[in-house]
């Protein structure tokens, strides 16, 4: 986690902090999520452990970090609450929660911008299209 | 850090009887699903935690056990996907079946109209963490986890509070038929909701409906006797108060420790004074609106965990510090 690379390109999820950035994150971010009222519904029948670990996953794929995540696991992960009438509106709070949680923990807007960048190539398969 | 060294060399995985080697650069998962031993699985990077198991002798890596909460870290849990051995190990996997030691019944007494005090004594003294909980075994088979009510360090006991349940045929067994005297089986102690003494400057909430106070009663007394200086609060919720117990003993306690606060709840019609009226979750929510720093022990009814496990984190608790025991009820 920690170990120096000595290439000067560093990887976004590097650069972010890695595994101990989405450790300080996690709980910001789905605490935000959790209390906004414009999305929370969407989660009113998960357990709350088994979500903050799906929520870990989110933001190290978010944070450019390693993945399994494939389109089609997007599409299926979500299609209930598509069902439940997900759109833009709701994607767009997500991601507005998670530039707030990296604003409160000081990150540069360059790495928030890379990082919503990132949760925009998921957009169309999140939301079904 | 894994030094070089270690991933190169093979150790000897020991489970019940039998010995698998750990080839070098294979996780004790790797081996295991090799081995085709049954464990369950699924994200392979320590994210689902569904591949917990436990060392039962030596500390596991510290990486393994990245994410687990204090209390199973403690004792020696680890996820089999993210751990290099070190050294050899011998594991314990979550099904295996377990060790009963027998015990004789000393107390059987009513704490309310259906709770049910009963203190099991042994031998040799019963090594637990205040909150646990074990399975109860009878002659038959049938079999039933309750929580333990009391510290280790009184007695070489365990106190449970039984509630009688409609059509509970172990519950009713236990309320009906046994006798002081009687000997029963118990398992070796589970669970992870129970008390370390850390940050004892912490705020503790402990919510418990019915007899989860059983477990948040011996969390509160382990709490208390390792000098736990932060505010303690104890609500404790039930419809009537006849289905309350250990008031006075609460109130009590009130007395003898300053930072100690208990608020009986009843959601029923009638509510004498000195009781709090409503739902005991509105009731904590009311009392405290901000929970940040604060450990939480939530035992009882699964709906009230389940909202309270939310509400809490949402009110500033860490999610690490939530520790909760969901009383399933088992049919028949």
């Amino acid at each position: 986690m920690t170990d120096t690379q000595d290439n000067a390109e560093k990887s976004l999820y590097e650069r972010i902090g890695a595994e101990p950035a989405v450790n300080a994150a996690v709980d910001i971010f789905y605490r935000k999520v959790l209390s906004d009222h414009r999305i929370n519904r969407f989660f009113d029948n998960v357990d709350m452990e088994k979500q903050a670990a799906k929520q870990k996953a989110f933001l190290t794929m978010a944070f450019g970090g390693p993945h399994n995540y494939t389109g089609e696991d997007m599409r299926k992960g979500h299609a209930h609450l598509v069902k439940m009438g997900l759109d833009d509106s709701h994607f767009d709070a997500v991601v507005e929660n998670l530039g707030a949680t990296l604003e409160e923990l000081n990150v540069p807007q360059e790495l928030i911008a890379e990082v919503v960048a990132i949760c925009e190539t998921t957009r169309n398969d999140v939301l079904g299209r | 850090m894994e030094s070089v060294l270690s991933k190169n060399k093979m150790y000897t995985l020991t489970i019940e009887d039998n010995t698998y080697f750990c080839q070098p650069h294979e996780t004790v998962l790797d081996t295991l699903l090799r081995e085709n031993i049954a464990i369950s699985y699924a994200c392979k990077k320590g994210t689902c935690h569904s591949c917990i198991v436990c060392s039962s002798d030596i500390l596991p890596p510290e990486a393994a056990q990245t994410g687990l909460k204090n209390t199973q870290k403690k004792h020696n849990y680890f996820l089999a996907c993210l751990c290099h051995p070190e050294q050899d190990m011998v594991i314990k996997l979550p099904d295996q079946s377990e060790l009963y030691t027998e015990g004789t019944v000393v107390v059987n007494k009513l704490l309310n109209r259906n709770t049910l005090l009963l203190i099991i004594a042994f031998k040799d003294a019963f090594e637990f963490n205040a909150g646990q909980f074990v399975n109860l075994q009878r002659s038959d088979g049938l079999t039933r986890s309750y929580s333990i009510a009391n510290i280790p360090q009184e007695s070489n006991s365990l106190e449970f509070h039984i509630r009688r349940l409609p059509n509970g045929r172990f519950s009713e067994w236990l309320h009906d038929e046994i006798k002081i005297g009687d000997t029963i089986a118990v398992s070796e102690p589970r669970g992870h909701c129970f008390y370390l003494p850390e940050r004892s400057e912490q705020g503790l909430l402990l919510v418990g409906t019915g007899t989860g106070l059983a477990p948040l009663a011996g969390i509160l007394t382990d709490a208390l006797a390792q000098g736990h200086s932060g505010p303690i609060y104890l609500f404790h919720g039930s419809r009537d108060v006849e289905d309350l117990y250990r008031i006075d003993e609460m109130r009590q306690l009130v007395d003898q420790h300053e930072n100690f606060h208990y608020i009986p709840c009843l959601s029923g019609n009638y509510v004498p004074e000195g009781f709090s009226h409503g739902r005991v979750n509105d009731i904590v929510l009311a009392s405290l609106p901000d929970l940040k720093g604060w450990r939480v022990f939530l035992c009882g009814h699964p709906d009230m965990i389940k909202q309270m496990k939310t509400m809490t984190f949402i009110k500033g608790a860490a999610s690490a510090d939530i520790y909760t025991d969901a009383f399933l009820v088992t049919s028949g």
